[in-house]
């Protein structure tokens, strides 16, 4: 009895596997079914959600504008410390002083991609980007300073 | 006690019967990251199996309290990474207790659907990480293959594919993105055909049963008095569902089952894991053409301080129960934070069940507790 069973058993277990195999025989034949993605060389092609959290910039305008106030609310959100304003005070054409960013520095290192900062800020002045591709050879390449040189706060924007 | 073993020590007693201890881990293939297991072996047999954690130890819960309740949310993604999503939930749901800010339908019912699709990426990623464990490398493919479906309606709708911090106190960070609802519908349509590919190539398998049927058995109440929960418990036939049994959101307007099986050995488990994930099918059909419309976050102030007191609360993630407990002194970071993770309880029953079975079969007991080791140190 014992020689039947065992035997049963490998017949039963080949039989099982081949059932298997006949689904990867399925996808064997069929090589459109299967979805890979040539990422390195698809790079020009490659459609990333607008929502996607890949390092935070600040958009400027064609004149080297942007909406970044430095009222620090992007700063107090973030968990890590990933960002640092550098405000100066500005004289206004009507004698006032206005607080104004001198730099805006980003930590690429030490940012997590939590939006956090996207989602306090009262201005819109930053956001995310899609790029992902952050890899470098210093780390000191990824402290970035967000503001362009010579740019100015976009009239209208308190 | 903790001690520093060699590599491989061997060790006889005073009758001439020889022990070998080995060292599994902490960086080994079937552990799955960083946990570090001390074997003590009969021959092939398993007498003793003693865990060493503390690898991959972050002190999240002292991280936690120097951050705001806004910003602590993000940490857990980093917990339990599989199921970031319902880590984030519990959390927010505890700060809304302290809060007692009443969440919008509508971010309740996004929610709920995210919170499902996770727990169907988290079950394909086992599936396909503990078939490979035993010895079948295509599954693993398979599995990827619907996760990054998944991972593409995450992608679009919170941005990030693992670490997702959607989840904020009183609602969700951004609405669903207007082709969230579409993706969903599609990826259901080939799901629900694809999942009977996975009895096909893996189930039905009588070479797979084999290594799984009455291994590592676990009795209900050995599952109770370890703190098993989760699919490891519900194998064993131990009612703990938090979904059914302490609704949360609108868990209790659902129709779904609580997935048990009587078997307590590690098929009995697999199972488990593999009908809970067309339960989570069902949850997310009834919900998918009903999300109300309205607001997707409650308004908060901008600056959350939570009252003086004790707050708990807990959800149902992929791997069991997850508790929050914070403790306030009325400021805005918390005095004190504890996570009740699933892993760590279900990883200490691990000895219980390894005991007398053969070292070949440590990897499927490893493999059905579904450990993930971030989740187990933190």
């Amino acid at each position: 009895m014992g020689v039947i069973r065992y035997l049963r058993d490998i017949w039963r277990g080949a039989v099982s596997l081949a059932r298997g195999m006949r689904r990867t025989l399925y996808y064997f034949l069929r090589p459109k079914e299967i979805i890979t993605q040539q990422y390195p060389d698809n790079r020009l092609t490659l459609n990333l959600p607008e929502r996607f959290k890949g390092e935070v910039v600040m958009p400027h305008n064609e004149n080297n504008e942007h909406r970044c106030t430095g009222c620090q609310a992007c700063e107090l959100a973030c968990p890590n410390g990933s960002l640092k304003v550098i405000y100066k005070y500005e004289i206004t054409a009507e004698g006032k002083k206005k607080k104004a960013i001198d730099k805006l520095v980003y930590h690429l290192e030490l940012c997590t991609m939590c939006n956090l900062c996207i989602e306090a800020c009262p201005s819109d002045a930053i956001k995310m980007a899609q790029t992902f591709e952050h890899s470098v050879f210093d780390r000191s390449q990824l402290i970035k300073i967000l503001n362009k040189p010579g740019s100015k706060i976009m009239e209208g924007v308190e | 006690m903790y001690h520093e073993t060699e590599i491989l020590e061997t060790r006889t007693d005073a009758e001439g019967h020889e022990w070998m201890t080995i060292n599994v881990g902490p960086q080994h293939p079937a552990t799955h990251g960083v946990l570090h297991l001390v074997i003590t072996l009969d021959g092939e047999t398993i007498v003793k199996v003693d865990p060493h954690l503390g690898y991959i130890h972050r002190s999240i819960e002292k991280m936690c309290e120097s951050l705001s309740y806004r910003q602590f949310i993000y940490v857990t993604s980093r917990m339990d990474y599989l199921s970031a999503h319902i880590n984030n939930h519990g959390c927010a749901l505890c700060v809304e207790k302290g809060l007692q800010v009443e969440v919008p339908p509508r971010a309740q019912v996004i929610r709920v659907l995210m919170d499902e699709l996770t727990r169907i990426a988290s079950h394909e990623l086992w599936w396909g990480a503990m078939a490979m464990d035993l010895g079948a490398f295509t599954p693993f493919f398979y599995a990827f293959r619907e996760r990054e479906m998944i991972n593409d309606i995450m992608e679009e709708t919170c941005g990030a594919r693992l670490t997702m911090n959607y989840m904020v106190p009183g609602g969700v960070m951004h609405d669903i993105h207007p082709n969230f609802q579409r993706r969903v519908k599609e990826f259901l349509k080939d799901y629900k055909r694809k999942i009977s590919e996975y009895d096909e190539v893996v189930t039905e398998n009588i070479i797979f049963q084999n290594r799984m049927k009455g291994i590592g058995i676990l009795s209900p109440e050995d599952a109770i008095s370890y703190g098993c929960s989760g699919p490891v418990a519900r194998g064993s036939g131990v009612h703990c569902d938090v979904r059914k049994h302490y609704p949360y959101e609108i868990y209790s307007s659902l129709q779904f089952d609580e997935v048990l099986e009587s078997g307590g050995d590690c098929f009995a488990r697999y199972l488990v894991r593999m009908r809970e994930m067309k339960e989570s099918v069902r949850i997310i059909e009834q919900l998918i053409d009903n999300i109300p419309e309205g607001d997707f976050q409650a308004k908060t102030k901008a600056v959350l301080k939570l009252p003086k007191g004790e707050f708990y609360s807990k959800v149902e993630t992929a791997r069991g129960e997850f508790g929050v407990y914070i403790v306030s002194d009325g400021g805005t970071t918390p005095y004190r934070i504890k996570f009740r993770s699933p892993g760590f309880s279900n990883l200490s029953v691990l000895d219980k069940l390894a005991r007398g079975n053969k070292i070949g079969d440590l990897v499927a007991i490893m493999g059905t507790l579904d450990l993930v080791i971030p989740d187990i140190d933190r």
